[in-house]
């Protein structure tokens, strides 16, 4: 499980992250989502003791990072792929990380086997694609078999087989009962992915709950409904529900179908459609965090082309 | 095993598992040992036979330690190793005495093979010369070097730990060490007062590897003991290093 609670920090006289109070419980998949620049990567970097936060604390099971003993089995954390030395094999790479904290050599074969870098693991780093340097960051995460995980974009620039890949390891990970938090900017991607979700923005919390709260909760609701009875069902409605008509359809929203359907019967409309309409998933993500945009352009799409 | 076996090995397999430090290692051998060779055979009067100019190279072994020192700091925060090494041991300070301990340990064996080894070239080369080790001043000279190229490891890595970029901390050691020391001397007045407290002729100094005979660089008598001059250049280099211990720890990484 991860607390953070009031975490504040910033940089010289940007506020990276605000009074940021969420939670990643744990045998979940936790997403952090946000747009650029919202904050996540510092959250994440005020998680593992990297920064030091200006105001608030964040706990790892209950300890903040800095008071574990040999950290990395209890938390795996993938923030940057990048982090190795390029001119350095994968398997030395993972030895050195692995000998920090008494891990045993054997574990390191085992995650080469795991993450597929058996056949590459004396070629330098630095001659690894970009989804094989993913696999070796994820697997220096698991070195410790922690019980909670960070991972900072996993599937960025990521072909979409890797992206599967990712997918379902992390499905697995939580399904053994471990804490996994991970960020990303994509909202499709994590829809497929998370369980829960912290949305961020501006470094402020915007949303936290199921994924499936956030789809009920943001989606635009309203019933599409048609009739050859257009002025008697219009009298139903009026006064009762709020409605638009586009198209020769009513839209009605605030109620349910069953409602419009007995409205409609009880005023002797017949009614040819009477759909239930969701907004789409990525709109409604875009509504919450546009206010939070850091970097809004300033000129429209359409002022660029002529 | 205990925290700090472990610290320890994480530090040795990182030093041993790029190419660098092994060219430097190869680079700082074959210098002082070649150039040892070199004045012997080639030299005349101005470099006397005697077992403190076996090491007058010995500088140029030094200054390659120097560079790997700063090499195997700090590329670790150009590369992002440090900060998960940070992650690993997110109280830093054991972190960087194990590298510290590593490093220095490294310069040691290598001062040693350096120190012995420019002896026994120029024996070699000058069989005929009396390079036997009689007094305790002359074993100074040769297993000194051990004690030099240990604390030369030492600043290395504390230089790395306080400038954090490769390429700005070897052009300050390298400027240091091959430019200003030695132009300091030609400051008129206080420049020869100056250059018998700068750091490296402080090393030289306690090996008896005063410099070539005849130079007209007069120094003044020596203000410290051999000693005295290794106290001084251990005190600069440990406190180059908790410096940069200090400031590493406090920083965000």
């Amino acid at each position: 499980m991860i607390e953070a609670t009031a975490l504040t920090k910033a940089y010289g006289a940007t506020t990276a992250v605000n009074e940021l109070t969420f939670t990643a419980r744990s045998g979940r998949v936790t997403g952090f989502l946000g747009p650029n620049g919202a904050g996540k990567s510092t959250t994440m970097r005020l998680v593992v003791g990297l920064d030091s936060p200006d105001a608030g604390t964040v706990l790892v099971d209950g300890v903040p990072y800095r008071e574990l003993k040999d950290p990395l089995r209890t938390v795996g954390a993938m923030l940057d792929a990048t982090w190795r030395h390029p001119g350095r094999g994968g398997r030395d790479h993972l030895r050195w990380l692995a000998a920090t904290n008494g891990i045993p050599e054997q574990r390191v074969d085992q995650l080469l086997e795991l993450v597929g870098l058996k056949s590459v693991e004396k070629t330098r780093v630095g001659r690894y694609s970009l989804g094989m340097q993913q696999r070796l960051g994820i697997a220096a995460a698991l070195l410790g078999d922690p019980r909670v995980l960070l991972f900072d974009e996993p599937v960025n620039g990521l072909d979409p087989e890797g992206m599967a890949w990712i997918r379902q390891l992390l499905h697995s990970l939580a399904a053994e009962g471990r804490t996994v938090f991970v960020s990303s900017h994509l909202l499709p991607e994590m829809a497929q992915t998370a369980q829960d979700l912290v949305v961020i923005g501006r470094g402020r919390l915007i949303y936290q709950g199921t994924m499936d709260d956030f789809v009920a909760r943001t989606s635009r609701h309203g019933v599409r409904v048609r009739t050859p009875h257009a002025d008697e069902l219009r009298a139903a409605l009026t006064g009762q529900v709020e409605f638009t008509e586009e198209d020769g359809a009513f839209v009605v929203s605030g109620v349910d179908s069953d409602r419009i359907g007995q409205l409609a019967f009880d005023a002797g409309a017949t009614l040819h459609e009477l759909s239930p309409i969701a907004g789409s998933l990525e709109q409604a993500y875009l509504d919450l965090t546009r206010e939070a945009v850091e970097f809004s352009s300033a000129v429209s799409p359409s002022e660029v082309t002529p | 095993m205990t925290t700090t076996s472990n610290l320890l090995r994480a530090e040795r397999i990182k030093l041993f598992s790029t190419r660098a430090p092994w060219w430097c290692l190869a680079l700082a051998l074959a210098a002082p040992l070649g150039f040892t060779a070199l004045f012997f055979a080639l030299a005349g009067p101005e470099i006397p036979a005697t077992v403190g100019n076996t090491q007058l190279a010995s500088g140029n072994g030094r200054t390659v330690l120097l560079v790997l020192a700063v090499l195997a700091t700090a590329s670790e925060f150009g590369w992002g190793t440090m900060r998960l090494t940070f992650q690993a041991v997110p109280s830093r300070v054991p972190a960087l005495l194990a590298k510290v301990a590593v490093v220095g340990a490294v310069g040691a064996v290598l001062g040693l093979v350096v120190g012995f080894g420019s002896w026994g070239m120029a024996t070699l080369v000058q069989p005929d010369a009396d390079l036997a080790l009689h007094s305790g001043a002359e074993w100074r000279s040769v297993l000194g070097q051990s004690l030099v190229f240990l604390f030369t490891a030492v600043a290395g890595v504390g230089v790395a730990l306080l400038l954090r970029n490769v390429a700005f901390a070897l052009t300050v050691v390298l400027v240091w060490t091959q430019l200003l020391e030695g132009l300091v001397v030609f400051i008129p007045g206080a420049g020869r007062h100056i250059y018998q407290w700068m750091p490296f002729h402080a090393a030289d100094e306690f090996v008896g590897a005063g410099g070539f005979a005849g130079v007209p660089t007069q120094l003044p008598a020596a203000p410290l003991s051999p000693w005295g001059y290794l106290g001084y250049f251990a005190a600069i280099s440990v406190a180059l290093f908790v410096a940069g211990v200090f400031v590493t720890a406090r920083r965000d990484a």
